[in-house]
This record gives C-alpha cells, sequence and structure tokens, in this order.
C-alpha cells in the first residue's frame, strides 16, 4: 500500500509463535533479493494483537537502497520474508502521566505512528500530545493522511506540520515557538543524526534530558560513508582493537595485533576463518563487495575493514 | 616428480593462468543470483521429499517392494545428502545466500564424521596440500599406498582388501581419519585435542546410530528388522558410491602427485596453486544424472579450482577450463567411470607390491607430454 511516491506499508502475516509488539518496536526482516538474504529493520506501524494476527511495516525507499527499492517496488502478494522477533527500547511507558510531545522527520514518524494508533484507542483517546512532524513536502508527508485525520478526532492532540519546501530548514530553536511547554512534556524523538543530535544538545541545556526519549535509526549502505580505507577493528573474543588499512585481511591484521585467530587456507577457500560481524562493514578483497553487519559471518582471510568494526573473533 | 612439469611453465605463464581463472571465478560470482538460489532449494526439496518416502515406505517393509522402494530412495536421499548438499554446503558454496539453513557454519550432514572435523581435514588439508605426498592425507587416507613415492610396507600387501572394508564402511572411515592418530603417533597433534575430538565423534556416531538403528527401526513396529537392514542397505550404498567418487577424482591414471613440502608452497602463486589443483584432479564424464548424484564432484577439476563456486556451475566452467589447458598444454583428464574405477583398482593392486615407479603406458604419455611441448 503506497503510503507516498516512495514510501509504502507492507503487510505480514508472521508464523505462529510470533510475540506481540510493542507500538514503537521495530523488526528485523530479511529478504531474498536475487537469491541473496538481506536483513533490514523496519519500524511496525500497525497496532498489535490484531485478531487477523497481520502486522505492519512502513518502507521508505533510499535511493540506491538495494533492499527497500525491492521491497517499495517490486513487493507482492505471497511473497515470503523472514523476521526476527520485534524489539527495541523506543516504547511508552504503561501509563501516561505527562503531557508528551513528538518530534518526528521524514520517515522518523513510523514508530511514531504505531504508538499514536495505540494511544488513540486508549479509553479517551490520545492526551494531550503535540507533535512536530518535519517533511520535505506535503505530498512526500509519511501518514500525512493518517495524522491529520487523528488532529482532527482527538482534541488533545496538536500536530504541527513543518514543510521545508514552504517553512524552511527546521530547526530546533523553532521548538519553542511551536511548543511553548516543550520542557514539561516526554518527549520521544525519531528522525535524521542531526535533528536528534540538536535536541539532544536543547533538552540538556534546558535541563530536562531525562524527559527525551530517541530513536536512532541505523546509517544504511549509501548514507555510511563506507569507503575502502580501514579503521578501528576490535575483536570480541580475544579483546584485542588494532587500526588497520582498507588492504589488509581482517586475519592479518588481528595476528599483528597478538589475536589468536582461526585459520586455514588464507586464500578464502576453506571457511576455517570465518568470524561474525557485529557492528561495522568489510569488503571482500577479491571482488570489492561491502557487506554489512547484522550478524554475518566473513572470512576474515579475504576480507578487510570497511570503516570501524566489531567481530566476534 | 611432476615439480618438473611445474618448473617448465614459466612464472609468466602461471601468472596467465591464474589470472584468467581468477577472472572466469569473478565473472560466475558476480553472475549468481536467484536461478541458484532456486536450483539448490530444490535440490533440498527433493532430498527431503525422496528422505521421507523412503523413511515412510520402510515403516511398512515386512512387505517386500516397499523395503525395495523405501531401501532405493532412502540410498538415493542419503547420497544426494553427503555429496550436492552436505559436501558442498559446508565448503561455503552456498554461503553468499546468506540462508541459515543452507550455511557452511550451520549444515550438519547425514554420516558419522561430524561437520567441525570434516571441514578442517577436507576443506583446508585436502583442498590446500592437494595430492602432495605427506601433506594431503587424503592421499590413501593414512591407509593405501596410491603412489610409487609412498614408501611400501609389508602391510600395503593386503591393500586390495582394506579398500574393499573402507569402501563398505567409508563414512566410518572418513570420521576416524578425522581423529589424525597418525599425526598424534608423529607428535603433531596433542593426544588431549584426539581425546575431544573422539568424543565429538562418539556424540555424532551415537546420534546416527540412534538414528538408522533404533529410532526408525522401533517406529516400524513389527517390521523393525527389515527397516534396520533397509537403512543398513542405504548407508552401505551410499559409502561405496561415495569411495568411489572420492577415489576417481584423484588417483587415476593421469593424476599427478606432488613431491613438494612446505617451503615449496612458500613461494606457490595464484597460478602455482591453480596448476597443482589441475595436475592432481580428474572429471569423470557420464549423464547429466551421474553429475548430480556425484555432487558435481565428477567436475573435480573445476572443484578444485573453485572450491567454493556453487556446484551447479561446474558443468557451465568446464569448456572453458579444458580450452585454458590445451592452449597452455596441460593434461585434463577425464573419461567415463568405470573406465575411470579400473584405473584405480589397478593402482591400488600395483602399488600393494614394492616399486611401481614406472607409470601405466597411457599415463605416462599425458605425463610427458605436455613437458615436451612447454619445453619446445
Amino acid at each position: 500500500m503506497a503510503e507516498t511516491r516512495d514510501c509504502a506499508t507492507l503487510w505480514l502475516r508472521p508464523g505462529r509463535g510470533w510475540p506481540a509488539h510493542v507500538p514503537g518496536q521495530y523488526v528485523r526482516v530479511g529478504v531474498d533479493v536475487d537469491g541473496v538474504r538481506h536483513w533490514r529493520t523496519y519500524s511496525l506501524t500497525s497496532l498489535p494483537g490484531r485478531r487477523d494476527g497481520r502486522i505492519a511495516i512502513t518502507v521508505k525507499r533510499i535511493p540506491g537502497g538495494l533492499v527497500s527499492e525491492y521491497l517499495v517496488s517490486q513487493a507482492c502478494r505471497g511473497m515470503l520474508v523472514r523476521l526476527a522477533p520485534p524489539t527495541g527500547e523506543f516504547v511508552l511507558p504503561d501509563a501516561v502521566e505527562h503531557p508528551l510531545l513528538f518530534v518526528t522527520a521524514g520517515s522518523g514518524v513510523t514508530p511514531v505512528m504505531g504508538m499514536l494508533r495505540a494511544l488513540a484507542r486508549r479509553p479517551g483517546g490520545l492526551p494531550d500530545s503535540a507533535h512536530v512532524h518535519v517533511a520535505p513536502s506535503p505530498e512526500d508527508t509519511i501518514f500525512a493522511g493518517d495524522l491529520r485525520a487523528l488532529a482532527r478526532d482527538h482534541d488533545r492532540y496538536a500536530l504541527h506540520e513543518h514543510h521545508d519546501d514552504r517553512d524552511g530548514r527546521w530547526d530546533v530553536t523553532k521548538l519553542g515557538r511551536r511548543v511553548r511547554d516543550w520542557r514539561e512534556r516526554e518527549t520521544w524523538a525519531c528522525g535524521p543524526a542531526g535533528l536528534l543530535d540538536a535536541l539532544t544538545e536543547r533538552f540538556e541545556r534546558a535541563g530536562v534530558s531525562e524527559r527525551l526519549h530517541l530513536e536512532r535509526f541505523r546509517p544504511i549502505a549509501a548514507a555510511a560513508g563506507v569507503g575502502g580505507d580501514g579503521g578501528r577493528v576490535s575483536f570480541l573474543g580475544s579483546g584485542k582493537e588494532v587500526e588497520t588499512d582498507g588492504t589488509t585481511p581482517l586475519l592479518v591484521a588481528g595476528e599483528q595485533a597478538g589475536a589468536l585467530l582461526p585459520h586455514g587456507c588464507r586464500m578464502g577457500i576453506c571457511n576455517s576463518c570465518i568470524g561474525r560481524l557485529r557492528s561495522g562493514a568489510v569488503r571482500d578483497l577479491r571482488t570489492g563487495d561491502v557487506q554489512h553487519a547484522d550478524g554475518q559471518t566473513v572470512r576474515t582471510c579475504v576480507s578487510a575493514a570497511a570503516g570501524s568494526l566489531e567481530i566476534d573473533l | 616428480m611432476s615439480t618438473t612439469l611445474l618448473e617448465h611453465l614459466t612464472p609468466e605463464d602461471l601468472d596467465d593462468i591464474g589470472a584468467e581463472l581468477d577472472g572466469i571465478r569473478d565473472e560466475v560470482m558476480a553472475d549468481l543470483g536467484e536461478r541458484d538460489a532456486a536450483y539448490i532449494r530444490k535440490v533440498v526439496k527433493v532430498q527431503r521429499g525422496l528422505e521421507g518416502a523412503g523413511r515412510a515406505a520402510l515403516l511398512v517393509s515386512l512387505f517386500p517392494p516397499a523395503w525395495l522402494t523405501g531401501t532405493t530412495a532412502l540410498s538415493v536421499a542419503k547420497v544426494l545428502e553427503n555429496m550436492e548438499l552436505g559436501h558442498n554446503v559446508m565448503h561455503g558454496q552456498w554461503d553468499w545466500m546468506r540462508d541459515p539453513e543452507i550455511h557452511s557454519a550451520t549444515w550438519e550432514w547425514d554420516n558419522v564424521s561430524a561437520a567441525e572435523g570434516w571441514k578442517k581435514s577436507h576443506n583446508y588439508e585436502h583442498h590446500t596440500y592437494t595430492n602432495i605426498v605427506g601433506k594431503d592425507r587424503d592421499l590413501g587416507y593414512t591407509l593405501l599406498r596410491l603412489d610409487a613415492e609412498q614408501p611400501w610396507k609389508p602391510f600395503h600387501l593386503a591393500q586390495p582388501l582394506y579398500n574393499i572394508v573402507l569402501a563398505v564402511a567409508f563414512q566410518w572411515g572418513v570420521a576416524l581419519y578425522d581423529l589424525e592418530l597418525d599425526e598424534a603417533r608423529k607428535g603433531r597433534k596433542p593426544w588431549s585435542r584426539v581425546v575431544s575430538d573422539v568424543g565429538r565423534l562418539g556424540r555424532k556416531a551415537a546420534r546416527q546410530i540412534a538414528k538408522d538403528y533404533v529410532a526408525w527401526p522401533l517406529l516400524s513396529g513389527p517390521s523393525a528388522v527389515p527397516t534396520l537392514l533397509g537403512n543398513l542397505t542405504a548407508n552401505v550404498v551410499r559409502n561405496v558410491w561415495t569411495h568411489t567418487v572420492i577415489f576417481c577424482g584423484h588417483f587415476p591414471d593421469g593424476a599427478e602427485t606432488f613431491d613438494f613440502d612446505e617451503s615449496d608452497l612458500d613461494g606457490e602463486s595464484r597460478g602455482g596453486w591453480y596448476v597443482r589443483q589441475l595436475l592432481g584432479s580428474c572429471n569423470v564424464d557420464g549423464p547429466p544424472v551421474m553429475h548430480l548424484m556425484t555432487g558435481n564432484l565428477s567436475y573435480q577439476i573445476e572443484h578444485h579450482l573453485f572450491p567454493d563456486l556453487p556446484s551447479n556451475r561446474y558443468a557451465e566452467l568446464a569448456p572453458r577450463v579444458r580450452a585454458l589447458c590445451e592452449r597452455h598444454g596441460l593434461p585434463y583428464v577425464s573419461g567415463p567411470l568405470p573406465k575411470q574405477y579400473a584405473q584405480v583398482i589397478r593402482k591400488i593392486l600395483r602399488m600393494s607390491l614394492p616399486g611401481g615407479g614406472e607409470a601405466a603406458p597411457e599415463a605416462a604419455a599425458a605425463r610427458r607430454d605436455p613437458i615436451l611441448r612447454l619445453v619446445a
């Protein structure tokens, strides 16, 4: 179901035994694109515990993003994807005691949409809440219709839409003009790193940083600035750390740092040297392909660091 | 002996060969996709179907046709599981799909040899040191003398007999061999590791025995005995077949062995490694179904050049590898199964007696021919 020209909501039917999520949580989705399984994280935007058992994720297409492009433009009824159980700490407390503030930008609205839908179902509807949502333009506002409907139906929910093309770039100093009492509100914010950093600083200066709850989407391929220029490699198993360039195999770098690493052929055939990547990315020295964390195993003898990384060896 | 053959290729020749084969590898890697994923998933499905059908038929195997059908289906299923699936998956051929169910890190096969130990002895030792006398323990599996360079001992007189026992009980042979008792005796492997390996083998073997010789027979009720015999037959069929395929991969006439030591390998170029893999391996010719049942190890040459490329690609690569061999005057040993196997048997018989340095005539021709052309 299309939300905007580059964003779609996908309805999934999980297998048996899938635990109900808490609004605001995300789920890891494994998608086979051209025979290769890729895992990505998406916020759940549906209400938990639906009678038909279905869940919804809302995916924004990222230019050059393999999985998001596939899901937004090629997903079809009957397609099979893998799901990891829902996780995430970006959730509302059971009892809402303070007025609320949501600050979202772009696809950062997705976890908050899940929260708002859940709040709207509580007795008495949405509590006293303000929502500043930043988007490039009205057409590119994900959930624009749903948000406006909530604002219409719930008196205590105040929606402040900011469109960059009309109102100029949003910055954190504008917060006080829209929501005068923001310091008194429990705040949930999700969006680009710059926005979240600015909010963190603003809340700290106001001395109310405990009121601010953030969700940072992990940087994805195109945005991560992955270069072939190495980085800091942490071998979690042996506790060694080493600074390495983009051409030295991880195995060699680790051995030079004194880590005792499993290995065999040292030429990428025997799989003795594989380790699980916990964060960061590696470049396959034979193909130049970059492989990202997501708990993938990599062959250290033919992989070099593409930025800083952590590996379970 | 074939160090001389390698010496007649100039380092530049070797680099050309290395670059060309690397190019083929990169090309295939870049082309892997949906078609390959669909292929391996289909093999998994067919294998599971055959195994399920075989086990089900054996439940009522007091009825002889059910026994025959069940045993046949289970034999084929076990062969597929060990060859096209187990061996190849554990090589990492399908790791690119990142599907944990078809991945070298997670696959455990229907064989008493535990995946963990096998991956080391096979993927590392055999594939790195292919056919190097004294290094590649697959050369006769520490039991048979298959090369004149291996010192003869009176023990070898009875090796035709050992070979029959090895064929019938091949999975046990491989499992014991992975313990590397010979290495431990020579002091190259600590006994403490042998003990932990024995524990691993014991656990795996107990599981296998419980499955084939206890659980399924018990489930079969009155058909318990025929089920047990059916499972035993299927295991023996699988053992004899895998033994045949593997011996035909490295021991027919024309397969080279290498009298290298560690220092020779230190400076070995990519091209040198490729050529050693080429010379030490033999293909088996046959119809597609035979290739499938060998796990495409009938394309042993291609497998040794590209051990982690998906096996369904070997048939497509073979003509290009053969053409490369022709251009560089390298032998590409290939023949139908009966012929290759007869040569293996002849070698086992000949090497049971001392000597044997003088090779069979056609093999000598295959060995000398390229040298002469390279010298010229």
